[in-house]
């Protein structure tokens, strides 16, 4: 499953991420519109991202960060050509991870 | 004998079967209870229990080292960009709260000792509300906030 996009750049020193995966995030108070029923909560609570095995970021969400969720922080001390991970675990147990080269 | 055997077969694999269907319903979600995940934090109806449920006991300091960017109007409550950067030395953690919100706190993000103190993402709003972040840097908690005006909630119906 390739939900998440990432895009991994040094510039002086310092790696940004930016990040993009496919998610719908449910909160569970959203109503579907032809049913009435309510649409259950479904949301990523955590994401791990990973440099040479240290982690370098972990986010934990709620259900108020929007769909298809958007994250980008920078780091300090990777180099050109590393391989940063990242990955989520969402409300029910799923789970996806990537790789991305740094350039 | 064989039958004893087959007795506790039967019983092992039941109980194997039991905690798959508590993994499967979410009741034990795997890795969960190892991470920071915070429940309490998450589902607290008020900021002041939000913090106080991540962070524990400890009060803010308003501070000019926080700054936020999102929009002074968001049009969709859906989507509100937000980026909180700091220059606060040693921040370990940065937690992003829209204080009208039924559940406030919508994100926090735990920073490892390289990494900057940057995060961006993308928030839900209910409807007009401050934007708090939060960064904890060394034991002690620093805050900042921006009215977000909103125009269409996000948060439901």
């Amino acid at each position: 499953m390739a939900s998440i996009k990432m895009r991994a750049k040094v510039s002086d020193g310092v790696t940004t991420i930016k990040a993009l995966v496919s998610h719908p995030m449910d909160t569970g108070l959203l109503k579907d519109k032809k049913t009435g029923k309510t649409i259950p909560a479904h949301f990523i609570q955590e994401v791990v991202c990973q440099h040479k095995g240290t982690t370098v970021m972990t986010a934990n969400w709620g259900a108020a960060i929007s769909k298809k969720p958007y994250l980008s922080f920078k780091f300090k001390g990777a180099a050109a050509g590393d391989t940063v991970s990242l990955s989520w675990v969402d409300n029910k147990g799923e789970k996806d991870s990537a790789d991305a080269t740094i350039k | 004998m064989t039958s004893m055997k087959r007795r506790i077969f039967l019983k092992g694999s039941l109980a194997t079967g039991a905690v798959g269907m508590a993994v499967s319903t979410g009741l034990l979600t795997p890795r969960m209870s190892l991470a920071a995940w915070s429940k309490a934090a998450f589902e607290a109806k008020d900021v002041n229990s939000a913090v106080s449920a991540l962070y524990g006991a400890g009060s803010m300091t308003d501070s000019d080292k926080i700054k936020i960017k999102a929009p002074d109007i968001a049009e969709n409550g859906a989507v509100v960009p937000v980026s909180v950067t700091t220059s606060l030395d040693s921040a370990s953690s940065i937690s992003i709260i829209a204080d009208k919100n039924a559940t406030p706190l919508t994100a926090e993000f735990t920073l490892g000792p390289t990494t900057e103190g940057y995060v961006s993402t993308r928030i839900k709003m209910g409807k007009t509300a401050n934007v708090i972040a939060v960064v904890k840097a060394g034991d002690k908690l620093y805050s900042a906030k921006k009215e977000v005006k909103v125009t269409i909630g996000g948060c439901g119906g």
